[in-house]
């Protein structure tokens, strides 16, 4: 089992604030890895180092052997046909139909005939569920349809990495529950590699074969789901049982609060 | 004064660092192969950007060529020359209110338009998720909008002119009285074809170019929220609208000494 | 809005423009289509040439029959010269033919009036580039009154 992407001594700093900062990540070939972390930690923004949207201050992160960071624009887009990307937000395209919106990036990419794509579009829309509503606005769908869209266009181009962004953030327990078996499915069906960033620790936990836990600028643990969890580390236990004290104090770095007061 | 000085370095840094960042963005918007698929889009973007700017157009012309008329009339009546109206109107539509104008309302109507669109996407990050369906935003979004923008304008503006100096006419000839045969032979003897008409289509096109630049930009840019949204909208319509005129000066020196 | 819907909005907006262009062209430039039938150049010195433009017409008869390309001055004698360009359309003129520079109306714009000469076996007609020597120059106001009041005077001492 191969590593489809490796992160090597990457630091990345925005606006004088370091995110990362020597960080190293593999992910392995045809597993779900998480990411797991506090929100702010720049998780988000690991996603986008990876599918080459934002350039690593130093260090590499390599896609199947190849850079992202030093690939030309034309190498980059090629890289990315082989990626998908479920935004936090669906990112759909709100003038389109859901039809359409699946249909984008294949009219895009291929020459395929009208009645060859919609075949493929529906398989698409049937692997999430939704082939009933192919016809509605992406507008007119709730938060947790709207995901599985666009988790149906992220699929299209059959990717070999798909990267999940926060994908249980603010859904219900039923949608939740339906993204979980999705992701699991997908990965197998389709043989995919999956990257899921989140901070819903237990859903991640449940369908995770490796976590790495972010917090500080780097990786604080790393393993199986198990091990996590068995994991004794202060920070992590905090982190694991969303404690509200301990080694990430409750306040922002501040002054003392009485001195603060008695000076005024 | 030290801090000052520093601020007015700071200042032309970023202004530099924008104008490089608008340039790359243009040229990869320019140099994208053409193929029907894209044909396609520009089409569509004629449609959002030319044929709904028309109305607006149109409406504006008729009343400028008819207010032109009028003025010119009540000046030109008191020399005995107001068989020279039609010449008036015709040249002043023709070389200046003609593009001038229609590059003005294009501005507020489409420049805006397209800011807000563009911003919008960037917001929600329809242009992000694009990217990583291997998509080129630039030769998708940006590309597409920046031709139909070229393209619609010159039109538009010759729509404005004719439609305008229809106006003139009909309040010079139909109300006024001026003999109508007077009114066009002097027009036509006075207008010309290279020097009004197509250096108006040429000004148009500079026009064009620098107001649908601008609106890609500031929009492309924009700070993703609401507010950035609308102070780029603001912003798109003011930076064309001076560009237009200042750049209408400079033109006209050229083409007018 | 359905595909066919925008083609049909966008063919017409394009349509609609090139017919806009073609409708300014004709109507407003006065430009016809049939009239490019060549043309030749004719020069002619005048002692004054007033407020003759570029573009200013030739009429011979209240006919336009070419039209003023450029205006220079000869710098050996300090005269202007007038380069013509005339239509060949309709034909040539006997070098004995002349030019004024009239004006039309009294404060209009200033054309240059062409009387044909006469013809005789001896004589050629002008073609390219040939200089018209028999020109009346332009009617300068001031220079009138100055005549006038002139002769006032002489006709006083009398």
């Amino acid at each position: 089992m191969g590593q489809l992407v490796q992160i090597r001594d990457m630091s990345f700093a925005r606006e004088q604030r370091i995110l990362f900062d020597n960080l190293n990540l593999d992910i392995a070939q045809g597993k779900i890895t998480a990411i797991l972390g506090p929100s702010g930690i720049g998780k988000t923004t690991l996603l986008k180092l990876i599918g080459g949207q934002l350039t690593p201050s130093s260090g590499d992160i390599l896609f199947s052997g190849e850079s992202v960071c030093r690939a030309k624009r034309a190498q980059l887009y090629q890289m990315r046909r082989k990626m998908g990307l479920l935004f936090q937000s669906g990112a759909l395209f709100p003038e389109l139909t859901v039809f359409e919106n699946v249909a984008f990036p294949l009219r895009e990419h291929t020459q395929l005939t009208e009645p060859v794509l919609q075949t493929l579009v529906r398989m698409k829309l049937e692997s999430v569920g939704l082939r009933g509503a192919e016809q509605l606005m992406a507008t007119e769908l709730s938060g947790g349809m709207g995901r599985r869209v666009a988790l149906a266009r992220a699929t299209a181009l059959d990717p070999e990495l798909m990267m999940y962004d926060e994908p249980f953030a603010g859904q219900d327990p039923i949608s939740m529950g339906v993204l979980l078996k999705l992701i699991r499915d997908l990965n197998q069906s389709l043989g995919l590699t999956s990257i899921v960033v989140s901070h819903d620790v237990t859903e991640v936990l449940e369908i995770a074969d490796y976590v790495y836990v972010l917090a500080d600028k780097t990786i604080i643990a790393q393993g199986t789901a198990d091990e996590i969890k068995s994991n004794q580390d202060p920070r992590l236990v905090q982190f694991i049982n969303g404690l509200p004290n301990g080694p990430v104090p409750f306040h922002y770095p501040a002054s003392d609060f009485l001195k603060d007061l008695a000076t005024q | 004064m030290i801090n000052q000085i520093q601020r007015i370095g700071e200042r032309s840094v970023n202004f530099v660092t924008q104008l490089g960042v608008a340039g790359l963005m243009l040229m990869s918007a320019l140099f994208s192969k053409p193929n029907w698929k894209f044909l396609r889009l520009v089409g569509r973007q004629v449609h959002n950007l030319g044929v709904l700017s028309l109305p607006i157009i149109l409406v504006a012309g008729l009343f400028i060529g008819m207010v032109l008329g009028l003025q010119g009339y009540n000046v030109l009546v008191s020399y005995g020359a107001e068989q020279s109206l039609g010449t008036m109107v015709a040249l002043s539509l023709l070389r200046e209110l003609g593009p001038v104008v229609t590059a003005l309302l294009f501005a507020g109507r489409a420049g805006s338009a397209l800011t807000a669109e563009v911003g919008l996407m960037k917001a929600t990050e329809q242009i992000s998720s694009m990217e990583m369906m291997a998509v080129d935003p630039f030769k998708r979004i940006i590309a597409p909008r920046f031709w139909a923008g070229v393209l619609s304008m010159p039109v538009l503006a010759f729509m404005f002119s004719l439609i305008a100096i229809w106006g003139g006419s009909f309040v010079g000839v139909d109300w006024k009285g001026i003999d109508s045969g007077g009114f066009w032979s002097v027009m036509q003897a006075s207008v010309d074809v290279h020097q009004d008409i197509f250096y108006g289509f040429i000004k148009s096109t500079v026009f064009a170019f620098v107001i649908v630049w601008v609106a890609l930009y500031n929009g492309y840019y924009a700070k993703p929220s609401s507010a950035g949204i609308s102070e780029a909208t603001t912003r798109t319509v003011v930076n064309a609208s001076l560009l237009v005129l200042a750049l209408d000066f400079i033109l006209t020196i050229l083409m007018y000494g | 809005m359905t595909e066919k819907k925008l083609h049909l909005a966008v063919g017409s907006f394009v349509l609609a423009g090139c017919f806009a262009l073609v409708l300014l062209v004709v109507q407003v430039a006065g430009f016809s289509f049939t009239q490019d039938q060549g043309s030749y150049t004719l020069k002619a010195k005048f002692d004054n040439i007033g407020g003759l433009k570029v573009r200013s017409p030739v009429k011979l008869g209240g006919v336009v029959v070419g039209r003023v390309e450029a205006i220079s001055l000869d710098a050996k004698s300090y005269t202007p010269v007038v380069t013509l360009r005339m239509d060949q359309q309709y034909g040539f003129y006997p070098e004995t033919s002349s030019l004024a520079i009239l004006t039309a109306g009294l404060l209009g714009e200033q054309f240059i009036g062409l009387r044909p000469g006469f013809m005789d076996d001896d004589i050629e007609l002008l073609g390219e580039g040939d200089f018209i020597d028999d020109t009346k120059s332009a009617l300068v106001l001031e220079d009138l009154i100055g005549q006038f009041l002139f002769s006032i005077q002489d006709n006083s001492k009398e």
